[in-house]
């Protein structure tokens, strides 16, 4: 497989969000002292009248995020996926997701890929939390371009938004225009043994790992999952039926993530054999890339779980 | 006062409900309601309206009470408090019209506000927010968190009320959690602090007056208040935080209203 451009997502982000910024004078953002990590500090640079550094108190962001929203602005949340999500829970949920208000919240550092900072600072429950809340869209972009096109949508959609973003440069998966739709899953190479379900930066392994089968003989579909909540059940379910065993990955721990929605989905609609590839525990200090060495969300581990989720094919 | 036999009816009726902390903040509603907010009863969501936000989401009785009561909502609907397929939920949610936030988790009242403030600073428009919170929801931190950032950003189109009543869930706060000294900590995160008798209708009015022309800085106003203010068994007594009267109480709190 040739080289995969990198691309940052949270940098694309900050981009993205000046220009729609430009476009759209509702459009307030907000973060918690972490402004230059997640590069909102590009809007806040630009529109400084709509631009609220609230320290480090993300309680106070998210509920002030609800009353700008329930005055008619469109108010994006800005911080890491550790405090953007576990820290002010109870504030998304009453003040946000409870009353359905217009807020968007895109967390940068997800995953363990941040690398050095530690378990501390590794999401990896953050789509579990998210996705446990009945009235929230929750989006993990593949790459930098599918971002854009996450960014956009999340905005013209009315609603509560979750956008999961990373630390380092991700595999640029998209070389042409990107097709995005909340909701829609989005097919990226057909096959016939088996489904690899991906989300986020993983979907760029699942890709190398499908490859990697074509050489050995099994046919690969690929599936970019990048909305989480509400999951494309009628994909998921075409591709149980079509292929007959599913393989999901997530850097995210396994329980309550993409892999936990995916079983549930199949078990429902059209119950095949289920591998996970995903975390199982938390993580430690390290380089990101050792990092998901270290923890197996590697191409080669991929490839290994089609080849068991072919085997238990009945 | 209808208000309050409203409150001590429809928790009754619901048989719970939170009706110590409702009938302590009657008169800081019927002030605002009254005399002090600009507001349509028929078009709830006007875009110019002062808010109102009940930040201790519990007493919503007396802000159900209050909205009926100025023409929101018809008074009948009072007694489907709590009950199902009502709009009137167990805590205050922007399902009931006039009800400006989803609350019921304690200490998220003031952010919200602050955010409504500055989008309405963005916006050009004068309107002002008032938001009541418990003297027990200052144990949460983000109350702080809030307090420290109207000041930051200069919100003097907030006003924040403290519905000092004494008595917290378990007990009395000075037990559960000391407080004091309350207004040194809110001037101390930069607020303008006033001082009333939570339950002297003139008072409450000067102490808004004074808060609508403070400029550069949010004001709050520490309403001293009796916890179950005007039925004799309820006040001071930390039982009727989360309990309802029962039948025979409700004949002895109705008769006493009456007077």
């Amino acid at each position: 497989m040739q080289k995969l451009a990198m691309a940052s997502t949270r940098e694309t982000f900050g981009k993205a969000l000046l220009e729609l910024g430009r476009e759209n004078q509702d459009i307030v953002v907000l973060g918690a002292d972490l402004n230059k990590s997640t590069f909102a500090n590009m809007f806040g640079n630009a529109f400084p009248e709509r631009y609220f550094d609230l320290g480090a108190a993300e309680q106070n962001m998210m509920s002030m995020a609800a009353g700008f929203a329930s005055a008619g602005k469109i108010p994006v949340c800005t911080t890491f996926a550790v405090f953007g999500t576990g820290r002010p829970f109870d504030q998304i949920r009453t003040s946000i997701a409870q009353p359905e208000l217009n807020v968007k919240i895109v967390c940068t550092h997800a995953g363990i890929s941040v690398g050095e900072d530690g378990k501390s600072a590794h999401g990896i429950e953050d789509l579990a939390l998210m996705t446990a809340l009945p009235t929230f869209t929750v989006v993990t972009p593949s790459d930098a371009p599918e971002t854009v096109e996450a960014v956009k949508a999340a905005l013209r959609h009315r609603g509560p938004v979750y956008i999961r973003l990373y630390r380092p440069a991700t595999p640029v998966v998209h070389a042409g225009p990107v097709k995005f739709e909340l909701g829609k899953a989005e097919v990226l190479r057909q096959g016939k043994d088996a489904t690899v379900i991906a989300c986020g930066a993983m979907v760029a392994v699942a890709l190398q790992a499908a490859e990697a089968l074509q050489n050995e003989g099994v046919s690969c579909r690929v599936l970019n999952m990048s909305t989480l909540q509400p999951l494309d059940e009628p994909c998921v379910e075409a591709a149980a039926r079509e292929t007959g065993a599913i393989v999901t990955v997530e850097e995210h721990y396994l329980h309550g993530g993409l892999g936990s929605l995916v079983a549930a989905t199949v078990a429902r609609r059209a119950p095949v054999p289920v591998e996970m590839v995903g975390l199982t525990g938390y993580a430690e200090s390290g380089r990101g890339d050792q990092l998901l060495e270290k923890y197996g969300l590697t191409p080669a581990n991929v490839a290994a779980a089609v080849k068991r989720a072919i085997q238990r094919k009945r | 006062m209808d208000v309050r036999r409203d409150i001590v009816q429809m928790t009754s009726a619901a048989n719970s409900g939170h009706p110590g902390g409702s009938l302590s903040s009657v008169e800081i509603l019927t002030a605002l309601y009254g005399c002090v907010m600009r507001h349509d009863p028929s078009d709830p969501r006007w875009p110019d309206r002062d808010r109102f936000i009940l930040s201790k989401g519990h007493a919503c009785p007396v802000l159900y009470a209050t909205l009926a009561r100025f023409g929101y909502l018809p008074v009948e609907e009072l007694k489907t408090f709590r009950q199902l397929g009502s709009r009137l939920q167990g805590h205050a949610h922007i399902m009931t019209p006039g009800v400006e936030m989803s609350a019921g988790s304690l200490g998220q009242g003031l952010s919200f506000g602050i955010g409504m403030a500055l989008a309405g600073r963005l916006d050009r428009k004068d309107y002002r927010t008032y938001v009541l919170l418990g003297d027990g929801e200052c144990d949460e931190g983000q109350v702080w968190e809030a307090a420290m950032s109207a000041a930051h950003y200069k919100v003097d189109t907030v006003t924040a009320i403290v519905d000092r009543n004494g008595i917290q869930n378990d007990r009395f706060v000075s037990q559960v959690m000391e407080i004091e000294p309350l207004a040194d900590k809110w001037r101390a995160f930069g607020w303008h602090v006033l001082d009333v008798d939570g339950h002297d209708h003139a008072q409450v009015l000067k102490a808004l007056a004074e808060a609508k022309a403070t400029v550069g800085k949010p004001t709050v106003i520490i309403a001293r208040t009796v916890k179950g203010k005007g039925v004799s068994f309820m006040e001071n007594n930390p039982d009727f935080h989360g309990r309802a009267a029962n039948k025979d109480e409700l004949v002895i709190a109705l008769r006493e209203l009456e007077g």
